[in-house]
């Protein structure tokens, strides 16, 4: 008789750090208290280019409480060499160094440091610090740059360049009978997670720091802090628990990280530093794009030709890149294709990966000109991409590890009941309001890193399982837990999951998706050999009932090591470890990817996006009032908060569509709207019922669990699949987004 | 944020008397705390008027009407039974701006001097000629999506951000305010100005005069109203155009109409010489039309908000609509009738 086990994997749970989050037991890196803290206030500069040619600091130092204000002329000595600067995501080029000399280089670019007993001394004397500049000329126009724009002669690291050109794009272009050719523009964006970056610095004596970061991965920051302050490695721990948001943001570190470890160096006292919201626009964005894209197609709807080009723009000093075009060459079997992705130099800060970075800014191109040429050719949107679907990546020419697109596209289209869709612009009404029905579908890469685990069994039968990776609000701790727990046959009040600090076993950044597949797999595989461990210690034990058996045929189940064809042959693991005379068992290992699955497969994840919209077209109102997106994205470890990804992915999609846009006056060379009232995203009253279904996907390839990820597929159709169907609700085809009621209205 | 110091007077004339020329009044503080976080307000001494008595009650007016005090919240005054009984634009007005939290904390008063949203405004690395006058107006050429088309000089382009005021123009109510000359009664369309040469200066106020009271006159136009916003996202943004209107119809002719806009210009913009023309005119769309372009004559876009002509000119003809055929803009649903 065999017994089926119920997994916590595959089950929706709960939020192991719930309670923690809603009762502020949870304490964010802006939060940490210490005795004795100083509190850092940045002074942000306000010309886009230039000079500083002196910094009056008496006013502000006369304020009571005011210890030291920094600035480049006399901040402590730090390493002029730009390699000490790198990150572990920096683009090619030279980092930004804060406070280094008297070079303005972007408008909010951080001149000086007040440092006081109490914020609001610190405050109040930053407002005080009179900074003199002499301003050279700027250009933060991209559409002016756009001639300047360069294919990056150096690559970054991780983001996949174009592929070479297949057959004969402008020729096949040139002989399709249907064409469509456009030009599709996003407007850049700030992330703005909910909280703000902040550092706050522990001074442990004896030159030892500890530190609370935002960040998505402590190690980048510890190795940061190591290159630039000349500090050993076992000198600087670095935690981040906890991060409120951070979409990308949080990946480098940020310049409240290296004043306030500089602060708390030179004054040998604890330093925290906080930005303001204001000040969170002074930083990494995600870069404005202009897309231009042409695609052809025969009368039967077969794709003849694909041409995409994007432009982006990046700093003066490093050269950022993202996957903008690669995309139009993955999501379609098309026989020619030319791919182009260049960038241009602003004076603005360096771009940051922004949630799927590049991809729904090329999806939006891609499968807006796929719409238009579905009504160029007379046929259904969905149809026209069935019809034209690739079975392999043809970037590549790999197979894919899986992909369930065509079963994401028919399923969302069931629910969504696309079936019912009257093709004609305007045709379908509901009073006074046009209503329209559009689809996209996405991709993302389904990545795995590196990453190390470790997990910790105690004579009590309580497993800790650890891990350096950061939770930065997706449900990591609790997946993780689940993992942990199934392993072992534990409950999952009886599995604690640490994260976020560098004692623990290494894992890069959090992001890309790759965390739940990485540190999945690690923890995973650390469970399994604290299993074989166990095993092992009961088949030895005295008149052991498992002595015969192999450990296939054992399985974990409440605390218990038993037969699977006989449960009752049990042994209890506290029993195990008791007479082993052990008090804990401790087993590490590490998780990468398989060189040749790599090798040999595409791994990618997939959705197909459906929206309903109601435009008000004399007014200019639009409001989203359905949307269904299939996911297919392997194996779901947890579906509530599988789901909640997804949602806040759409969300962001629907921003993107309708509503955020870092206003840049050209002029000024400074980002305008910097708050939450003028920067827009999504209210409640804008996000309508959001239908998630998860597609059955099985990939044996990917990684040992099996999982995809699914931070970043819930954006990448979104703004794609509302801007399509604002095309069928009123014939007017928008190709710049956001889509605002002055772009809208007639 | 500079730092000063904070005074809690216990009546009406202790306010006004320690109130100087670098001291602001605060009650709710939704607006007046962020101008100081961003240096736009450098007060050098806050007086909290919270707990003068007397201005927190909402009564008959004398001679008819609602008297309702400075310190009521804009909460109170939306759901109040004698508001939404008589006057729903109003509460209408109140329910389209804001969340439910910053509405239990912002005051009626407070409403009235909230200031502009300009960015350049919120920006002390940036010029602005009402924040510190003489030194420009970046946003003539620059970003003025936001910005006004009626009544602006060369000096300034900025709106006033109130959705209640909006109302209340429309509603002809008046401001009592007392201050170191005595009690005064302003008339609404009187109280905030337009720029001018003076940006900086947002109302008619004197120096050290304090806003007691918004008195709503008898005629209440319960029956025919709307307050119609058009604004970037569905909730929580500030109007691009909005439209309080208010009619008096005898069957489908009108014999009283009230029109004020939002978001246009640097106060709540009324031209009587619109609802003239509306009296004794029949309910329909050319009729609105008309008065549209009365509401609107003169009107000059910069450029990214030239669009707002045209909203505006759309958003008044349905919000007249609304009001005619008696089916006001819900502020919850957010359908637009």
């Amino acid at each position: 008789m065999s017994t089926t086990i119920e997994t916590h994997v595959g089950s929706p749970r709960r939020r192991v750090d719930g309670r923690l989050k809603v009762t502020g037991a949870a304490r964010y890196a802006g939060e940490v208290a210490a005795p004795g803290l100083l509190h850092g206030y940045v002074v942000s500069g306000t010309i886009a280019k230039g000079r500083i040619t002196g910094i009056d600091t008496a006013a502000a130092e006369a304020v009571p409480g005011v210890l030291k204000i920094f600035t480049h002329a006399n901040r402590p000595n730090v390493p002029a060499g730009d390699a000490d600067y790198q990150d572990m995501v920096a683009p090619p080029g030279q980092p930004f160094r804060p406070l280094f000399n008297d070079r303005i280089l972007y408008s909010g670019q951080p001149v000086a440091l007040v440092v006081a007993k109490d914020f609001a001394a610190a405050r109040h004397a930053a407002s005080l610090v009179n900074v003199r500049v002499e301003a050279e000329p700027h250009a933060t126009d991209l559409d002016r740059l756009r001639d300047s724009a360069y294919v990056p002669p150096e690559k970054r690291e991780g983001i996949a360049p174009p592929p070479e050109p297949r057959g004969k794009a402008d020729d096949a272009l040139a002989a399709s009978p249907t064409r469509v050719q456009n030009e599709y523009r996003i407007a850049s964006e700030h992330h703005n997670p909910m909280e703000p970056h902040a550092s706050t610095v522990i001074w442990e004596g004896g030159g030892k720091i500890t530190v609370y970061d935002k960040i998505q991965g402590v190690k980048n920051s510890r190795d940061y802090i190591t290159a630039v302050f000349g500090l050993p490695p076992d000198d600087v721990r670095v935690i981040s628990r906890f991060v409120g948001g951070a979409f990308g943001i949080g990946l480098r570190p940020q310049y409240q990280l290296f004043l306030a470890v500089m602060a708390a160096l030179d004054l040998e006292r604890s330093v925290r530093v906080e930005l303001t919201r204001e000040q969170m626009f002074t930083f990494g964005y995600r870069p404005g794009t202009i897309n231009s894209v042409a695609v052809g197609a025969n009368p039967d709807g077969k794709l003849q030709a694909i041409r995409h080009e994007a432009i982006q723009g990046t700093s003066r000093f490093e050269d950022y890149q993202e996957v903008v075009v690669n995309w139009s060459g993955l999501l379609y079997h098309c026989d020619n294709i030319a791919l182009n992705y260049r960038i241009a130099k602003l004076d603005t800060y360096t771009p940051a990966d922004m949630r799927a970075p590049g991809a729904p800014l090329g999806v939006f191109a891609i499968e807006s000109a796929i719409d238009e040429l579905s009504y160029a050719l007379k046929t259904d949107p969905l149809e026209l991409r069935l019809n034209n679907y690739a079975d392999t990546d043809e970037n590549e020419g790999k197979p894919f590890t899986s992909r369930e697109l065509r079963a994401a596209c028919r399923q969302g289209a069931d629910h969504f009941g696309w079936s019912k869709r009257q093709p004609e612009p305007r045709s379908m009404h509901d009073g006074r309001e046009l209503v329209g029905w559009g689809m996209a579908t996405g991709i993302w890469e389904a990545m795995m890193m590196p990453h190390s685990a470790r997990a910790t069994l105690t004579a009590e039968g309580k497993l800790e399982v650890a891990c350096a990776t950061a939770d930065i609000g997706t449900g990591t701790y609790t997946i993780l837990t689940q993992i942990a727990a199934d392993s072992l046959g534990l409950r999952m009040e009886d599995v604690t999951t640490r994260l976020g600090d560098t004692m623990l076993p290494e894992a890069p950044v959090e992001g890309g998706s790759w965390t739940a597949a990485s540190a999945g797999s690690a923890v995973y595989l650390a469970c399994e050999k604290l299993r074989q461990t166990l095993f092992q210690l009961a088949r030895g034990m005295d008149a052991s009932l498992l002595g015969n058996a192999s450990f296939e045929h054992v399985q974990f189940r409440d605390g218990r090591i038993e037969l699977r064809t006989d449960p009752s042959e049990t042994v209890s693991i506290a029993e195990v470890l008791r007479t082993a005379a052990l008090d804990r068992i401790e087993e590490h290992e590490t998780a990468a990817p398989n060189a040749e699955t790599k090798e040999k497969f595409s791994q990618y994840t997939h959705s197909a996006v459906f929206a309903e919209v109601r435009v008000d077209e004399q007014l200019g109102v639009v409001r989203v009032t359905r949307i269904v997106d299939a996911v297919a994205a392997g194996k779901i470890i947890n579906p509530k908060t599988a789901r909640s990804q997804i949602i806040g992915g759409v969300v962001f999609g629907l921003g993107m569509a309708l509503h955020e846009e870092s206003m840049l006056d050209h002029t000024l060379g400074r980002f305008m709207n910097r708050n939450l009232a003028e920067y827009h995203v999504p209210a409640n009253a804008d996000v309508p019922e959001i239908d998630v279904i998860f597609v059955d996907e099985h990939d044996d390839k990917a990684n040992p669990l099996g999982v995809k990820g699914l931070g970043e597929i819930g954006i990448v159709g979104t703004a794609a699949a509302i801007a399509n169907a604002i095309f069928h609700a009123t014939g007017r085809r928008i190709r710049s987004l956001p889509i605002t009621i002055d772009r809208l209205m007639n | 944020m500079n730092r000063f110091s904070y005074a809690r007077p216990n009546d009406l004339a202790e306010a006004v008397q320690v109130a100087t020329a670098e001291s602001r009044f605060i009650a709710g503080g939704t607006n007046l705390i962020d101008l100081i976080k961003y240096n736009v307000e450098r007060p050098a001494r806050l007086i909290d008027i919270t707990r003068v008595p007397g201005l927190d009650r909402i009564e008959p007016a004398p001679g008819g009407g609602l008297r309702i005090g400075a310190l009521v919240t804009n909460s109170t005054v939306a759901y109040d039974d004698r508001v939404t009984a008589s006057y729903p634009l109003l509460a209408s007005a109140i329910l389209a701006g804001a969340s439910p939290q910053l509405r239990n904390a912002a005051t009626t008063g407070g409403n009235l001097l909230q200031r502009t949203r300009c960015y350049y405004f919120y920006d002390s690395g940036t010029a602005c000629n009402k924040r510190e006058p003489g030194s420009g107006c970046p946003a003539i050429g620059g970003l003025n999506r936001i910005h006004a088309i009626l009544g602006t000089s060369e000096d300034c382009i900025a709106t006033h951000p109130s959705d209640m005021c909006v109302a209340l123009a429309a509603l002809a109510a008046t401001v009592h305010v007392t201050g170191p000359i005595g009690d005064r009664v302003i008339p609404f369309a009187d109280f905030h100005r337009l720029p001018g040469d003076r940006p900086d200066r947002d109302t008619t106020l004197e120096k050290g005069e304090i806003v007691t009271a918004v008195e709503l006159p008898p005629e209440d136009f319960s029956a025919h109203y709307t307050y119609l916003k058009l604004r970037d996202r569905l909730s929580y943004a500030f109007a691009l155009v909005s439209v309080a209107a208010a009619l008096d119809l005898d069957g489908d002719t009108i014999r009283t109409a009230r029109i004020a806009l939002g978001g246009v210009a640097h106060k709540p913009w009324r031209i009587p010489a619109a609802e003239d023309f509306l009296s004794g005119q029949p309910a329909t769309a050319e009729s609105f039309a008309r008065a549209a372009d009365t509401l609107l004559s003169g009107a000059q876009g910069f450029g990214h908000n030239t669009f707002k002509i045209g909203l505006a000119r759309q958003a008044i003809v349905r919000a007249l609509q609304q009001a005619a055929a008696g089916t006001p803009q819900s502020q919850i649903d957010k359908r637009i009738r």
